[in-house]
């Protein structure tokens, strides 16, 4: 059977990792290579980089975390933030991410979404979208959720699996950041839209949000950063409890 | 050596490292010479199935693999390498394979009800006693595909099976050929553990 995949996710900006990652002990906490190495010793199933790097003479950083990342990480690795156009996956898909995600440049864009799984397939191609609810339901945000779209979510994710998307990645924005749990709704909404995997995004406080977005919320899997940054929080503390509940998990 | 195929399908980089990781000693390379030379062969591949035949056809490569794989020297080929021995792919209408291993390649069909790509981390069923596999019984290995084979000689040919939706084969073993639907490239300890009895072979 097909287990649910728990997926950290760090936001680099010009090649470190940005909020507190101290609980590790490692002794470069800001060095995105080693705390990959440690989430992957933890038993993480895939691994998310989000590059925030504003500036764009720096851009190229993030290939060379990538590529170190690869040669010591044997695991999934996802990377977003950024990515414009072909070259851009291309680049890093040739330092060694295996997936990237495409946010504002697919509402821009849409058929970017579909030249670029047609050029290398739809199974690195992951779809992020940022969603905040809304009157009737919940609309898309791009610009790192600063510019509303109009575009309704699970709509928007229908149409993004047409046009070839591998995977969602769902973030609500209106969670995100309380620790109050993943917009259980939303999820719900959206994973009866697609027949894609849907990775859960933002509002994780405790074990209790991550086993109800897995569950109720039908998502596939389920992505945090700020829990793990809290030595009681561990991958492998997230796993036995969702495998105590019932949860198909990989040890 | 071992020769990674480089036709411009793929992550060849985390193949590489993996190999190198459990001591392999590689090459990518999309040179016919090299394939001839080396000891051992990779056929990597992700992308579509019909692209990945028309760059090894556009780079002189069917004929080197077919003539590697005639000299009994080990090949592996992951996950796209995998459906490419097969005689034809139903994936995007019908496109031949390399046709070395008798059977096809279908895609997890709509009716199961499950999502597709089948992606993430899946066990692995040993059929007899896979040399490659050994001891992976009931391990957890990492999948992204959308498609699986179906050999004709199933029996014969599968050293592993897994569960989804349907039962598929995820690794196969025929003399000198060896093939994984999973990445052991991606699948932590266990994927190398496997690519270490491949160099060692």
């Amino acid at each position: 059977m097909l287990t649910k995949r728990i997926i950290p996710c760090l936001d680099v900006k010009d090649g470190r990792v940005v909020k507190g990652t101290k609980f590790l002990n490692l002794v470069d906490a800001g060095d995105p290579v080693a705390v990959a190495e440690e989430y992957e010793r933890q038993g993480a199933d895939e691994l998310t980089f989000l590059d925030i790097t504003a500036s764009h003479e720096k851009r190229d950083i993030i290939l060379d975390v990538v590529e170190k990342t690869a040669e010591k990480c044997f695991m999934p690795l996802t990377v977003g933030g950024g990515v414009r156009n072909l070259d851009d996956i291309r680049n890093l898909l040739h330092a060694g991410a295996d997936k990237v995600s495409i946010n504002t440049a697919a509402v821009q864009d849409p058929d970017f979404v579909r030249r670029a799984s047609d050029k290398f397939g739809s199974q690195c191609i992951v779809v992020a979208v940022d969603a905040k609810r809304s009157l009737d339901g919940w609309e898309v945000f791009i610009h790192g959720g600063r510019t509303p779209t109009g575009l309704e979510t699970p709509l928007w994710c229908h149409k993004m699996e047409k046009f070839g998307a591998g995977e969602i990645l769902l973030t609500s924005m209106d969670r995100d950041g309380t620790k109050s749990g993943y917009d259980i709704d939303l999820l719900q909404a959206v994973s009866d839209q697609v027949t894609i995997p849907v990775i859960a995004s933002g509002g994780v406080g405790s074990l209790e949000d991550i086993y109800e977005g897995l569950t109720t919320g039908e998502a596939d899997a389920a992505l945090a950063a700020s829990i793990f940054h809290f030595k009681e929080m561990t991958v492998g503390r997230v796993k036995e409890y969702l495998s105590e509940k019932g949860v198909l998990v990989r040890p | 050596m071992i020769a990674i195929l480089d036709y411009d399908m793929g992550n060849l980089r985390s193949v590489s490292k993996a190999l190198e990781h459990v001591d392999g000693q590689c090459q990518v390379t999309r040179d016919p010479k090299a394939v001839a030379k080396a000891d051992k062969l990779v056929l990597p591949g992700v992308g579509a199935f019909k692209d990945c035949m028309e760059n090894l056809r556009s780079y002189g490569l069917i004929e080197p693999i077919r003539e590697f794989i005639a000299s009994g020297r080990p090949f592996l080929g992951i996950c796209l390498g995998m459906q490419l021995l097969m005689d034809e792919s139903e994936e995007g209408g019908k496109h031949a394979g390399l046709g070395i291993i008798p059977g096809k390649v279908l895609r997890f069909s709509p009716q199961l009800g499950l999502k597709v790509p089948h992606m993430g981390w899946n066990q692995v069923n040993l059929s007899g006693q896979p040399r490659l596999l050994k001891g992976m019984e009931g391990e957890f290995v990492y999948f992204v595909h959308s498609y699986y084979v179906a050999p004709e000689q199933t029996k014969k040919v599968t050293a592993a099976t897994t569960e989804y939706g349907v039962n598929f084969t995820s690794s196969l073993e025929s003399d000198n050929i060896f093939a994984t639907q999973f990445h052991p490239e991606k699948s932590q300890k266990v994927g190398l553990g496997l690519l270490k009895r491949f160099v060692k072979l």
